[in-house]
């Protein structure tokens, strides 16, 4: 096991450094030039070449690019052009609100499309199976940022029971302990703001969640309709075990695994999902954070910024293979 | 010897029928499959005669006419500059369905040349391949498309781009494994042993014998390409106005969000209705043709 970790880890190095190598090509290649944005349209010739030189940018770009590899190993990201402020203490908070709601996202993904997959099963050709499957179906054609736009009108707009951007009130503010308002809150000991902070969630979350509640939903319908006509299944019913226990003790254990890959991969597709949703509910999440860089042509933030996700991506798709094992025993690795 | 006829008559009934027209007779048989395929001809009809269908231009403005609620002169309302919006989310179906096609055709190609390449060959061109894949694949591809967008410019064409290199990997990666087990058949060795050269045996065996899952793949990669193309436009880094690109519309209809939410309606519905029509018939297809990468 820890041999196989191991192993995952070392193979991840080439994967991680060609991953520096293309940010690194991708920001390079943005029009512009940094020392010009940093300094502004009205900086002197002379004041700009001096900065490009300090800044290392006249070096070739070989040269430049172990610079930056040589600055990431020291723990260097790089420090913002808008706020002057380096990149990880100010990357956080924004990490923080992306992984609150997708993690809020998830858990109602998980907990309705696990178990509407599971009704489904159980209650195969029924109007509920019907419904639930031409539901997930849908599910997973809509594209986030109108079901987003759907749901701030009608349940922002028209009904007025959600709010409709941002992380919580702005005239009264959480007070950041560990940036996860949800448990900020409760530390504080307000329970009224941890109502309200739930209620901002509540949008966004949903809207993130639809894409893999529709597929864990199918997943899990599909693979527990395979367990349940299983020997074993049937034994269990024949010895007049309750058919809830059946479903969700036996068939659910055996079922679990290939709706585990999906959850994982799923995770990780999140992050994607994140950008758009976070655009739409103006959500101060790391998503927001590299779109704006980019609108604002913050070179060091968009390059560290991509990286940041794309290293988190890696890592919970390592995660998730590593967690297999653990659930089942049968997998083994190579 | 007329007991031995109607033998001989089954058999070449059941030779006649090839592999394709028993996936496609499956396919016919699937309502769902059936559905998406009448969605999707529906909006292939949409992008070839949109001009003589939309009752208006798509820059025909009218200011007397702005944020009309639908009615029966203007069925899915009016947007802020007046224009009609059914006549523009009927222009849009060209310009999505050609991003969706393109982009997946350029994916296609390049995909399947990198991966014959580093099925075939293997070795250190196999690994330095795969590892760009790895790479590749490593990025959420909304942030990777959004990351290439931000350095070509945003536009349409580059959106497409963008969208069709994010996507690279993917058939890449389907064709390598393909010519890994079809590189093994014994028809590969007999066609070497003929002294065949490899560009030959790659046209005409290889590349033929791959063509299945790339359509399942394909027909599924045009429904997310259509998604990724308007979520570029509707972050304002694809289509530019006034091109009635639906992500760009819904992008244009969020201020609008209290007062005329008919402009944000309907071309949401019509992107979730495409993107639904190619689901179901690539589900279909896979399905039909490919019943081992049924999930």
């Amino acid at each position: 096991m820890l041999q196989y970790i191991g192993k995952r880890l070392l193979q991840l190095i080439p994967v991680l450094l060609g991953m520096t190598f293309i940010v690194f090509l991708i920001v390079r290649a943005i029009p512009g030039d940094p020392a010009q944005i940093i300094l502004g349209q009205q900086a002197t010739k002379e004041a700009v070449a001096s900065l490009r030189e300090s800044l290392g940018l006249d070096n070739p770009w070989y040269i430049q690019y172990f610079h930056y590899i040589g600055q990431l190993l020291t723990g260097d990201f790089g420090t913002s052009i808008k706020t002057g402020v380096p990149i990880l203490n100010e990357v956080w908070p924004y990490l923080a609100a992306t992984m609150e709601l997708a993690f809020v996202a998830m858990v109602i993904a998980v907990v309705i499309g696990v178990n509407a997959g599971i009704i489904s099963a159980w209650f195969q050709n029924s109007w509920f199976d019907y419904t639930a499957m031409i539901l997930a179906l849908v599910g997973v054609s809509i594209p986030i940022f109108w079901l987003g736009l759907l749901g701030q009108w009608s349940f922002g707009v028209e009904l007025g029971i959600l709010p409709t951007s941002s992380r919580f009130n702005a005239r009264d503010p959480v007070e950041a302990i560990t940036n996860f308002y949800l448990i900020d809150t409760l530390l504080v000991g307000r329970f009224d703001q941890f109502i309200d902070v739930m209620k901002h969630l509540i949008l966004p979350a949903f809207c993130l969640a639809t894409i893999p509640m529709a597929i864990i939903a199918r997943m899990t319908r599909s693979t527990m309709l395979e367990v349940m006509r299983s020997d074993f299944v049937r034994t269990a019913r024949a010895k007049g075990q309750r058919m809830f226990l059946v479903v969700y003790k036996h068939s659910l254990k055996n079922a679990i695994i290939p709706v585990l890959t999906v959850i994982g991969l799923q995770t990780g597709l999140l992050l994607g999902g994140a950008i758009l949703t976070e655009t739409i509910f103006s959500w101060p999440g790391i998503g927001r954070y590299i779109y704006e860089a980019i609108s604002s042509r913050d070179y060091p933030v968009i390059q560290s910024g991509i990286l940041i996700v794309a290293f988190i991506f890696v890592m919970i798709n390592l995660l998730v293979d590593v967690l297999y094992s653990i659930i089942d025993p049968r997998i083994k690795y190579n | 010897m007329t007991s031995m006829l109607p033998k001989v008559e089954v058999e070449k009934q059941a030779q006649a029928r090839s592999p394709f027209q028993d996936g496609f007779k499956s396919f016919r048989k699937n309502k769902i499959a059936v559905i998406g395929t009448i969605i999707v001809a529906f909006f292939v009809f949409l992008a070839v005669f949109g001009p003589w269908i939309a009752p208006q231009g798509v820059n025909e403005q009218n200011f007397k006419l702005k944020l009309l609620s639908p009615s029966a002169s203007h069925w899915f309302g009016t947007d802020d500059f007046g224009r009609d919006i059914f006549s523009r989310v009927i222009l849009g179906a060209r310009l999505s369905l050609a991003v969706g096609f393109f982009s997946v055709i350029i994916s296609i190609i390049v995909g399947s040349i990198l991966g014959i390449i580093a099925g075939y060959y293997g070795r250190w061109v196999d690994t330095i391949i795969s590892r760009i894949f790895d790479i590749i694949l490593a990025f959420p591809s909304i942030l990777l498309a959004i990351a290439i967008v931000t350095v070509l410019g945003p536009s349409l064409r580059n959106a497409l781009i963008a969208i069709a290199i994010v996507n690279v990997p993917n058939f890449g990666r389907l064709i390598r494994s393909k010519v890994l087990s079809i590189k093994e058949e014994e028809y590969i060795t007999a066609a070497k042993a003929i002294g065949m050269k490899d560009s030959r045996i790659l046209f005409t065996h290889v590349l033929p014998n791959s063509m299945t899952p790339i359509i399942v793949q394909g027909t599924l990669a045009i429904a997310t390409a259509i998604i990724e193309a308007a979520a570029l436009g509707f972050l304002g880094l694809g289509a530019r106005a006034p091109d009635p690109e639906w992500g760009k519309m819904l992008s244009d209809a969020r201020i609008y969000l209290v007062n005329a939410p008919w402009t944000m309606i309907f071309p949401g519905l019509a992107i979730m209705l495409t993107v639904l029509g190619f689901n179901l018939m690539g589900d279909g297809l896979r399905d039909a043709f490919d019943p081992k990468m049924k999930s």
